[in-house]
This record gives structure tokens, sequence and C-alpha cells, in this order.
């Protein structure tokens, strides 16, 4: 997404190292776009949560900078953090308490003078109206979850960290809170999620950035990277079935499955020359009958094993 | 500085401290009423006076530091360390508010639960015994003082705590002993003098003799060295939350 404004959040050769030695960033650079929704992908214990918390201001950097709206999240500290809101990976709500006050208590933080009509109309938008006045134990683990992202926009954020916020969330709750984050998008905020499931990454984000071992591999407009990157698949099913690949057809590589009735061939869309033309004439010349053709396009969660084993596999 | 911030951390503990409002006004009640059972009637009886005050009376003062010190350093160590406990301590650490502003509303609230206990022993005390206030502004000071000054104890007993036992472990083996032994229930004029000097390094002694000072106009101390003791503790617990603001000890990675 080239864009000629500055970035909203900017990350700077950060390096994150802890106490005990263990380095959980390493020379991360990252520009997030303003009005992007940017997806955060990387396997467990790859830094995702230890880049947002540094952003967020909950761990300090070891060294680096970080900018969000051109304020140094350590130096204009206030100003930085008035932009962000965060939905946090764990649930951590106060049980006794109940929804309302815990969002009041949330806005009254960051500074925002009391506003009931807007934090009505935030609970609604959540489905969590009806729960405005129940203490926080009593409800579901999905609701809490929704709690817990009230009370990150209860003080109207531009940047919204969302780290894994469908986890242990069900089907319905989970399409409910992807509808609330294209809202967000549409008011123009910004959006870094991290989630397990790429699919819906996949769905809704408009650039990817993979991490691993505390060092970003990639970021890239999802659209480039899935034809960048895709491979596509194309299924050939025979009207009689083969008992093996003819051996005039063993350069293209092809898959035998359904017992011999389909043919699968992979290829790449970027390469000079797919080959699909030559293998359909030597199909033909090889005797085999055509019943239908099919193609797919690998998914970002292939792409994404496939960078992450590529560069553990480099790394090793 | 983010006063709503402030507001909203010190309301927020308040509404904690509502929901069990009862339990907070009768505790204090029976506490007090007890003591008088056991000191002021089956001890005190035996008694007479001490210092030229009726026994129950001189207690007073006492009962309540005993009561203000205890419940200053739990709310303010629970206040703090309970976020850390169930990790709603991210919203703190992420809010554009400093420790400074942090610390004033958990500090205050516990400072104000503790002011409340203290007036409901006071009003309790005095169904049971007639008690003179010399000094009422004095009295108010000592109180407030002692108030603040416990809870900024409790609050770095709360961060520096990694687990429920700690956290009880300084008001259960340090305050209560030194409460005891610092002349709530006696002058330390009654004491030998070898136990009269090493009572002097008690620094509950100066609070509570001050403390009495304003009820009775007389002290085993005099009361501007109470009043130094009192002011020099606040600024050491200052002084080590100062120090934690800066390192982030306990707090922020």
């Amino acid at each position: 997404m080239p864009s000629s404004k500055p970035p909203i959040v900017s990350v700077q050769n950060l390096t994150k190292s802890f106490a005990g030695g263990f380095t959980a960033l390493n020379d991360v650079s990252l520009d997030i776009e303003e009005g992007e929704i940017l997806a955060l992908l990387g396997p467990n214990g790859a830094g995702k949560t230890t880049l947002i918390s540094t952003i967020c201001g909950i761990t300090l950097p070891s060294s680096g900078r970080i900018t969000v709206g051109g304020h140094d999240t350590i130096d204009d500290f206030r100003a930085a953090r008035d932009l962000i809101g965060l939905v946090p990976q764990e649930i951590n709500l106060e049980p006794f308490e109940k929804v309302i006050n815990t969002v009041r208590f949330s806005r009254g933080l960051f500074g925002k003078p009391a506003d009931d009509a807007f934090l009505d109309t935030l609970l609604r938008q959540l489905s969590l109206l009806d729960k405005r006045d129940s203490a926080i134990r009593t409800l579901s683990g999905g609701m809490k979850r929704r709690v817990l992202i009230a009370k990150a926009l209860s003080h109207e954020p531009r940047v919204l960290f969302l780290d894994e916020p469908t986890a242990g969330v069900d089907v319905e709750l989970r399409k409910d809170m992807w509808n609330v984050v294209a809202d967000l998008k549409r008011q123009g905020v910004t959006i870094i999620l991290t989630t397990h499931y790429i699919e819906e990454a996949e769905a809704i984000a408009d650039r990817i950035a993979v991490i691993n071992k505390g060092q970003i591999l990639l970021v890239e407009e999802k659209d480039r990277l899935m034809s960048r990157m895709g491979r596509k698949a194309l299924r050939i099913e025979l009207a009689e079935p083969v008992a093996e690949v003819p051996t005039a057809l063993a350069e293209y590589g092809l898959a035998v499955e359904n017992d011999g009735a389909t043919l699968v061939y992979h290829y790449d869309t970027q390469a000079e020359s797919t080959g699909i033309t030559r293998l359909l004439s030597a199909l033909r010349e090889a005797g085999l009958h055509l019943r239908d053709l099919q193609t797919s396009q690998s998914s970002l969660e292939e792409i994404f094993v496939g960078l992450v084993s590529d560069k553990s596999g480099a790394a090793a | 500085m983010n006063l709503r911030a402030i507001k909203a951390i010190y309301r927020f503990e308040m509404a904690r401290f509502f929901r069990t409002l009862l339990q907070s006004f009768i505790s204090p009640v029976i506490s007090t009423s007890l003591y008088f059972v056991v000191f002021g009637a089956a001890i005190g009886s035996r008694i007479d006076q001490v210092e030229g005050i009726s026994y129950g009376a001189f207690i007073v003062p006492g009962l309540i530091m005993l009561s203000v010190m205890t419940q200053a350093t739990s709310n303010a160590s629970l206040g703090i360390y309970f976020p850390k406990f169930i990790g709603t301590i991210y919203e703190l650490l992420s809010a554009p508010v400093t420790f400074l502003e942090i610390t004033v509303g958990y500090v205050g609230a516990a400072a104000t639960k503790a002011l409340f206990i203290g007036v409901v022993i006071l009003a309790t005390s005095m169904l049971f015994v007639d008690l003179p206030i010399a000094h009422p502004l004095a009295m108010l000071a000592f109180l407030v003082l002692t108030c603040l000054s416990f809870a900024l104890l409790g609050f770095i007993i709360g961060i520096w705590a990694g687990n429920f036992e700690q956290l009880q472990i300084i008001p259960l083996l340090v305050i209560t002993p030194l409460v005891f032994l610092g002349g709530s229930f006696y002058s330390i004029s009654m004491l030998p003098p070898v136990w009269q000097a090493i009572t002097l390094f008690n620094p509950v002694v100066y609070l509570i003799s001050g403390f009495r000072w304003a009820f009775f106009g007389q002290a085993d101390v005099p009361v501007a060295i109470s009043l130094g003791a009192i002011g020099l503790f606040t600024l050491a617990c200052l002084a080590v939350i100062w120090w934690i603001f800066r390192t982030g000890w306990r707090i922020r990675q």
C-alpha cells in the first residue's frame, strides 16, 4: 500500500532482549500505514506479542525507536499512547466489576471525559449493551473478549492492536468480530492483528507481515504476496483412470489422485511459461482423454508455512 | 498531569470498597468493641489510670493507629498487586499515565479507606469512653499523614510481592508487632529503662505518641520528633517509589 503520508506507526531497528539474555526481537523495522489492516503472522514464540507490547509501552525496548502518529513512544509517550488501543491475548479483566464500570475506567485512564452515550453506542456495536450492568465473571469467554475490545475502543484510538482476538471464540462470534473490525477500518482506524486463523487474515488484511525468531521475514501487500508466492494447481480429470503416469509425461512432475482418475500439475503463475499448453498437447499425444479441468490457488496458510519452514531451514 | 486518570483509578478502587461497605463498616466496629470489652472492662477495670487518663480512653489512639496502619498498608498493597495478579496491569502500563499518577490514584484510595475506618473506630470509641480531643487539627493531621505514609508503604509492598503470602507477610510480621510493642496499650514510661531505650528504635512509638498527644496533650516523646519521624517515613517511601518509577522494577520489563 504505497502512500505519501507518513506511517502512523514506525518501528526502527527495534531490539528487545530480556534479563535472561533471550532476544525476542532482533533489529525489527516496520512501517504501518494509516487506515490499513496489517496482519502480523508468525509461529508461537516468534515475537508478535513482544512487538505489540513494546509499541504499546508495556515492555521497554532494548534499542531502536518507535513512533506512533509521529510521537516517540518513550520521549512523548502520552501523545503516542493516546492514539493506541490494545486488545491483549489473555482475557485480563476484573471479575467482580460491572461491564460499564470497567469500560468507564479505561476511558478515564486515557484522560477522556466521561461520555456514557458514546460508551453505550460502543457496547451496542459489540452486542454487549444488554450486559452493560452485568458482573464480568458472569459473562462467557466470547463476551469477555468483546469487553476487552470495548475497553480498547473506549478512548476512540486511531490505532488498534488485536492480539489473537478470536482465540477461543466460536464461529458466530468470530464473524461478528471481523464485522466490527471491518467497521473500524471504514472509520479510518488502523488495525494491527495477530491471529492463528490465517484464512481470516487472508480475508481481511491489506498487508501481511511475517515474523519468526524475532525477525521480520517480509512485509507485503496481501494480493501481491499471494500472486508472487502463491502456486496454482491444475487438476486434470481423466475419462479413464491410469495405473501410473506415462513416462512421456515424467518431466511435468504430475501427482496422481483418486486412484488414477485425476492428475495434478503444479505451476508458477509468475514464471515465463506455465507449461500448460505443452502439457495438454503431451496428454493428447499420450492418448489420454480429458473429462474436466480445474485450477486452484494455494492459500495464505500454505505460503506462510512454506515461508516459515524455508527460513527455519535456512537458519538451521 | 492526567487528572482524569487519577480520578478513574481512585473511583475504581473506591468502588471495590463500597461493594463491601457493610463489611468495611462492621468489621472495625466489632473489633473495637471487643478491644473495649477485653482491655477496657476486663483488664482496664484493674488499671486505674495511665498518666492521669482512664485506661479505656488511653488505648483509643493506639487502637485507631493499629487499624489505620494495617488497613492502609493492606488496601494499597492489594490495590496494585491485584492488577498484577489478574493481568489487568497491562492497561495501566499502556495508558498515557505516569507512575506518579498511578501512585496518587491507588495510594489516595487506600488512604481514604483507612481514614474512613479510623473515623469509624473513633466514633465507636466515643460510645464507650469519654474522649477529649485536645488538638483536633493535629489529631486529623497525624491521622491523615499516617494513612498516607502507610498506604505508600503498602503500595511498595504490592509492587514487590510475587504472591499473596508475600503480600501479607509485612503487615502480619512487621507492622502488627511494631504497633503492639509501640505503646498502643501502655505508656512506654511504664517499661523498665532498658526496654524504654530499646522501644525508642520502634518508629511506630513516635506515631502513637504524637497521636496520643493530639488527644490528651501529653506524649512519650516530644511532638516535634513525632512529626519529624512520620515526615521522614513518608519521604523514605516516596524515595523508594520514585526509584521504582525510574527503573520500572517489578512492573515493566
